[in-house]
């Protein structure tokens, strides 16, 4: 067997001999480009050429930190890499002018510094002393946005496919297998399932052809972990996917990914080129006379195809519609052939879990939820962002340590975590340790690992109808319960919000949630109510005040709102009355105004155009 | 307008054809070729899909009933721009819906119709893009913005309708 | 295989394994209701209506799809279980029309009975209805939509079954729909109009098109002198859906209940059958002797005719020419029987009784106009005649028997063959063998081609001359004797075809048929009315003989071409 050692030193080498050279680092993850990090980019890269600066330039994946987005990263020789957020592309370029000058940084947009390797600046803080970064573990994410995801070079240097090689020199099949049980490693993409059970299955049924799947459906709105590991760290994917072929004896593996995510699948494309043109996949890898070759199938938009079965069928050109099990994929999977399905961040961990041991990262997490688990911190939290942290740490602490607590000083009402099929969490419950076991007791579930923070202003029963509109957009119609039971669900919940709810209402909801729950088809269907009934059991009161009192307590619902003009503070400027669009307000000048209820649509124009703030909804 | 829509259209089915060579003797590869014939026509004809049926010998039943499974394929006629409002948990909780309404109002589109009748924009509210922390995110063709307010949608559209009196052909 | 004991209901119960918890079920006395089960299709487990309680499983259990292990306690009438099984049946009738009083399927309608026995008295959830048009398109078939529940069978039947795929699954959702092809009119999709469909429907989705108003104002006409003939699958369905055995009900009672439903004079399809016979065999032998086309297939199946021109254009030349019996009937009556009868042809109304929905499209074929005048001018089902029976208040199991009228109504057991699968092919190697041989055939069973058996084969002996033979039923089957054509490896020479399953005794056009059990039961009955035949070879048959004396002249005559074969041509439609 050829051994990448070798050239792994030969690439260390270029490597540092590359940080003797001024750096520029720009994220461009699809956080980073929404957030306009081609424009720093251009701009940066305009200056450099005009300038005839010495600087190179170089993109990178997400550092997690969407909240500071756009990122960027000056590396001059000998200093630590210091990291901006929030950066204008004027301020890039005055940022980058201020080190070639002077060879030191700018205070204003500083967000940290990355001195692992060299001597610390003093006055800024380390990276990881960011309450951020404080309490996160970089396993999966560990070289997100340290490496050049378009670099193949990048990866080996950081031992990339060491663990590959060790496979493939040193150890069984089974063996392999036994590795990946006892490190307790459990499936990421919701169900939370034993991943060396799993390949055990299929390592264990008949057959010569068999495949491996990677489900990068990444479907779970607010979920985006699985997009940053493929856009920052591409090969990591590819590395354990090779590695769970060699286990169970296949050599065929699909990735399919979300239509969603462009920048990913060009990015794995290019990874699969790089690998194979370097014989890490395809024909005889290594010359270990394994081999294993990778193929994308693009998903289509439908959210279902992150079920198994569903998946299945789409990569094989059909209509993404689960079926029953058994059989399971591993008896009877793609193309009817034993099939290992597993999401991006499970086999993302493979390579980590095969080079440093089991028993490594069995040392983190829980009794019975092993490692870490990445998390997507999104809504009216402080912090927006991806965050790797051990698994049983508390909730608590991921919003309000990690994730700074809520937007605006306002107050915490509850976390959306698993997606449409996950449930909503209390204050009351917040020193719950996020495991797979604990989640599910309280309604919840890890699902891919999502987390929706909401503050006061959310009102609980619009979430629950927007997830129920969700599902029930998403339902593929094959099961009777699902197909009609979610549209009910939604046609319930949506005469609730508009205060026509009626106490009957909750009773057949109820009634629905279980049935639904019950009975239906794929998880999909069966994880439906989660979002209903958690907002039920946590929230129920919000559901009686839109039922009895006809009121929203968060005032989202529109058609319980109340909009009204305080005398006292009505200056009687006429403004609001002016941007009315249907002429619901009325009063003489300098005096108070009055809005007529029936003719008022709730559209808040006055509201925003009031300038006294004499105008209030409840 | 011009008047080589016949002459477009037939440089279009000439593309599909080229394109099903690829994929005669593949098995299962329906979504790809309908993921292309979208980028040849910008959504998928009727005529498409008996094509891709007769030459790739599947039941033309089956190629309509995947065209018609996945959000992603479009057998009605779209815009030129595409408008992607994401309404994902994140982008929900922080306002998509105010954003999709502004630029319903600013095109004169409605829920009912997504295209506007000069075939400029085409408006489609998403599941997640997957952009959660720059909520509330939207996509034009392939620029995503992030942490757009409703505000910033006149001028982001802007951009768009200016290009349009540059190519009245769209061969 | 070893044998399972679980509990059911807290009563144990031993089944082979791998039994599903349905089976168990039905074992043990208890019916759980289905709706997307098929006992010949596919488990789909799509409706859930069947779930039941399973000890250590969270979520109930569809019986369709799980099966039993030992020590299985299921639970099959507990709250929970009812509570699922009247939610859900609340939700798909709210989703459905209400109009059961006057649906096409009321009294025959799954959904309908369930709902019945479920105690469903009111339903929680607004109406709501999708308001699709109807689709009226086919001669053959209707198309409700709106009445659609998704179970999937009609699809799995037109796609697995019989290759055609006419019917798909499109859009998702709440929205979901079965649609011909890509979103048309089924006549426009590659329906070959067989009707199975209609009785893969559970409710009134899919249901023949019916013309009994159209009838009954033809037989309200003095002007016109309506002539109909039976087909021979017919009489045993009527018994059946009059509640009888197969066999108690005679052919001389059905015509004396056609006479009462205003029928002028009643004919039997089965003599065109034996005349059918005496051509066909007859192209047979030619071909054989003189190096044309082979195989030669059947070409009485009008659903199999179209499918043929669908979907294999280029082989057109491999189907017999010879019209099918009801069209070779159609042609002879305004002709020759109407010269025997001394009626002017123009005065005729030419009516066949088929088990078969595609005979319908068959009658409106533009060629099928030999006599020069339309040949058959309507095609009523079995379910339509037993509608007319039923409105009438006629029972033909109480009425004495009449004898059909003369000319066209002798015929042979070979030709009551004709109603099972594999029934062409024994009536012609009956005549087939008499005729090469010149000696009388001894034992006419056989018994190769019969039976419910996808694919049937038989090798003959005529004096040196091996044929071999094949018979198939649905076009699944069908196809795949095709591509060997088309490969050019068929081993047959003679190879009979029917699309239905069991032949025509499971037409389209039969009342609605749950099961081929009950299909396998009326082939049976096919056999029993064959021996009891004094005549069982069709060229003994006395009418033919004379048809040919005093007006063919010949097989394959200058006359027979004229009114008999027929051409075949490519039927442009989306795959």
């Amino acid at each position: 067997m050829h051994s990448l050692n070798e050239m792994r030193h030969q690439f260390r080498s270029a490597y540092e001999e590359s940080q003797h050279h001024i750096k520029v680092v720009i994220g461009l993850g699809t956080c980073g480009i929404a957030a306009g990090g081609e424009k720093i980019w251009e701009a940066v890269s305009r200056y450099i050429e005009t300038h005839g600066a010495e600087v190179e330039m170089m993109s990178t994946g997400c550092i997690g930190m969407c909240y500071a987005e756009p990122l960027m990263e000056v590396h001059m020789p000998g200093q630590p890499r210091f990291i901006y957020g929030n950066v204008k592309p004027e301020a890039a370029v005055a940022i980058l002018q201020k080190h070639l000058a002077e060879g030191k940084p700018s205070p204003e947009y500083i967000i940290a510094q990355d001195s692992r390797g060299y001597e610390a600046a003093a006055n800024i803080v380390k990276l990881e002393e960011t309450p951020f970064y404080q309490g996160q573990v970089k396993n999966v994410l560990g070289r997100c946005g340290i490496i050049d995801p378009d670099q193949i070079v990048q990866y080996i240097t950081f031992s990339g496919y060491e663990a590959l090689e060790k496979v493939l020199s040193s150890l069984t099949p089974f063996e392999v297998i036994q590795e990946i049980s006892k490190s307790g490693l459990r499936g990421r993409g919701g169900g939370g399932f034993p991943a060396g059970r799993k390949w055990e299955a299929s390592y264990h049924s008949p057959g010569s052809k068999k495949y491996v799947v990677c489900n990068a459906d990444e479907g779970d709105p607010g979920a985006f972990m699985d997009r940053s590991v493929l856009e920052g760290d591409p090969h990591s994917l590819l590395e354990g996917m090779a590695i769970c072929g060699y286990a169970i004896g296949a050599d065929e593996g699909y990735i399919y990914v979300r239509a969603e995510y462009p920048l990913a699948i060009k990015r794995l494309k290019k990874a699969i080129r790089d690998a194979e043109s370097m014989g890490l996949l395809g024909n005889n890898i290594l010359g270990s006379g394994f081999s294993f070759k990778i193929q994308i199938a693009a998903g289509a938009g439908a959210f279902v195809c992150g079920e198994e079965t569903a998946l299945m069928h789409s990569i094989e050109g059909k209509r993404g519609m689960p079926r029953v099990r058994p059989p399971y994929p591993a008896q009877s999977g793609l193309w009817g052939k034993p099939t290992n399905i597993n999401n991006v961040e499970t086999y993302a961990n493979v390579p980590g879990i095969i080079r440093q041991g089991a028993a490594w990262f069995a040392s983190m997490g829980t009794e019975n939820s092993k490692g870490s688990k990445v998390f997507a911190l999104t809504g009216k939290i402080n912090r927006t962002g991806l965050a790797e942290v051990p698994i049983g740490i508390s909730l608590r602490d991921i919003v309000f340590k990690v994730g700074g607590g809520i937007q605006n000083g306002k107050r915490y009402k509850a976390v959306q975590i698993g997606g449409p099929s996950g449930g909503c969490i209390p204050e009351s419950l917040l020193d719950t340790p996020v495991d797979y076991d604990s989640l599910l007791q309280l309604g919840a579930m890890m699902g891919s690992g999502g987390l929706v923070v909401m503050d006061e202003d959310t009102c609980m029963v619009d979430v629950a109808r927007y997830f129920l509109h969700f599902t029930q957009e998403e339902s593929c119609g094959k099961c009777a319960p699902c197909r009609e039971g979610t549209m009910r669900m939604l046609q319930i919940l949506e005469k609730i919000c508009d205060g026509k709810g009626t106490p009957t209402d909750l009773d057949t909801l109820e009634s629905l949630c279980r049935v639904v729950q019950s009975t239906s088809l794929c998880g999909l269907g069966q994880s439906a109510p989660n979002p209903v009934l958690a907002t039920l059991r946590y929230f129920r009161s919000e559901y009686e005040a839109h039922i009895y009192d006809k009121k929203c307590p968060a005032g989202v619902c529109v058609e319980l709102l109340d909009i009204k003009i305080d005398a006292d503070k009505c200056k009687g400027c006429t403004l609001c009355a002016d941007v009315c669009p249907v002429g619901a307000i009325s009063g003489e000048r300098k005096k108070p105004h009055v809005i007529d209820a029936d003719k008022c649509i709730k559209c808040q124009a006055c509201m925003v155009k009031c300038k006294f703030g004499a105008i209030a909804k409840g | 307008m011009c008047d080589c829509s016949e002459h477009v259209q037939d440089m279009r089915y000439v593309a599909l054809d080229k394109m099903l060579d690829k994929y005669r003797d593949s098995n299962g590869k329906i979504i790809p070729v309908l993921q292309e014939t979208q980028d040849i026509f910008g959504y998928i004809p009727e005529d498409a899909i008996k094509t891709i049926a007769e030459t790739l010998r599947i039941p033309s039943s089956e190629v309509y009933g995947v065209a018609t499974f996945y959000g992603q394929f479009h057998l009605q006629v779209r815009g030129k721009n595409i408008v992607r409002v994401c309404t994902g948990t994140a982008c929900h909780v922080q306002g998509s819906g105010k954003i999709l309404e502004k630029i319903n109002k600013s095109l004169g589109l409605s829920a009912g119709k997504m295209t506007t009748d000069d075939l400029l924009f085409t408006v489609e509210p998403v599941a997640c893009l997957g952009a959660c922390g720059m909520a509330p995110v939207i996509m034009i063709n392939e620029d995503a913005y992030g942490r757009v307010s409703p505000d910033d949608v006149p001028e982001i559209l802007a951009r768009y309708q200016e290009k349009d009196g540059e190519v009245k052909c769209i061969a | 295989m070893s044998e399972t004991t679980v509990m059911i209901n807290g009563i144990p119960i031993s089944v082979p394994e791998g039994t599903s918890i349905l089976h168990t079920a039905q074992k043990a006395g208890i019916k759980i209701p289905t709706l997307c089960f098929h006992p010949d299709q596919e488990v789909k487990a799509n409706c859930r209506i069947c779930v039941v309680e399973v000890e250590g499983q969270k979520n109930l259990m569809p019986a369709c799809a799980t099966k039993v292990n030992e020590g299985m306690t299921i639970k099959t009438a507990t709250p929970r279980v009812l509570e699922a099984r009247r939610t859900i049946l609340e939700l798909i009738l709210a989703h459905h029309p209400q109009d059961c009083l006057h649906c096409v399927r009321s009294g025959s309608c799954e959904l309908q009975e369930i709902a019945s026995e479920y105690d469903v008295r009111y339903n929680r959830f607004p109406q709501v209805e999708a308001d699709l048009l109807l689709d009226y398109s086919s001669p053959s078939i209707v198309r409700d939509p709106n009445k659609c529940i998704l179970c999937g069978r009609c699809i799995e039947f037109c796609t697995s079954k019989q290759t055609v795929n006419a019917l798909g699954l499109a859009h998702r959702g709440f929205d979901a729909q079965v649609v011909p092809s890509i979103g048309q009119e089924l006549f426009e999709s590659p329906c070959v109009m067989c009707g199975q469909c209609i009785h893969a429907c559970p409710v009134g989705a899919i249901s023949g098109r019916e013309q009994i108003d159209e009838f009954m104002t033809v037989a309200a006409d003095p002007e016109k002198i309506v002539v109909t003939q039976i087909a021979p699958a017919v009489r045993l369905a009527i018994a059946e859906a009059f509640g009888a055995d197969r066999d108690q009900l005679q052919m001389g009672q059905l015509v004396s209940a056609l006479k009462m439903l205003g029928f002028d004079h009643i004919l039997n399809t089965n003599f065109a059958a034996d005349l059918t016979i005496m051509e066909e065999s007859q192209e047979l032998l030619e071909r054989i002797r003189n190096g044309g086309v082979l195989p030669m297939f059947t070409s009485c199946c009008p659903a199999w005719v179209r499918f043929a021109e669908v979907f294999y254009p280029d082989y057109l030349n491999h189907l017999s020419t010879c019209k099918s019996p009801q069209q070779m009937f159609g042609a002879l009556v305004k002709t020759y029987w109407a010269e025997k009868m001394s009626i002017h042809p123009d005065k005729i109304f030419s009516v066949s009784i088929m088990p078969c929905t595609a005979k319908k499209y068959e009658a409106v074929r533009p060629e099928m106009t030999d006599s020069d005048y339309s040949d058959v001018d309507m095609v009523l089902t079995t379910r339509e005649i037993v509608r007319l029976l039923q409105m009438t208040g006629i029972n033909p199991l109480k009425l004495k028997e009449t004898a059909f009228d003369p000319w066209m109504g002798e015929y042979t057991g070979s030709a009551v063959l004709f109603g099972a699968s594999g029934g062409v092919m024994e009536a012609a190697l009956r005549t087939v063998y008499e005729k090469v041989t010149g000696r009388v055939l001894e034992e006419l069973d056989f018994t190769d081609v019969r039976g419910m058996d996808s694919l049937k084969e038989a090798t003959i002996d005529l004096d040196g001359t091996i044929v071999k033979v094949a018979a198939a039923h649905t076009l699944g089957n069908a196809r795949a004797l095709m591509d060997e054509v088309a490969a050019g490896t068929s081993p047959y020479h003679f190879i009979e075809i029917m699309a239905c399953p069991g032949g025509c005794i499971g037409g389209g056009g039969q009342p609605i048929t749950r099961s081929n059990v009950q299909r396998e039961q009326r082939m049976e009955a096919i056999y029993v009315e064959d021996r009891s035949k004094t005549l069982r070879k069709s060229h003994d048959n006395h009418e033919i003989q004379m048809l040919y004396t005093d007006f063919l002249q010949e097989t394959l005559g200058h006359r027979s071409h004229e009114l008999l074969h027929t051409q075949y041509s490519l039927k442009r439609k989306n795959p």
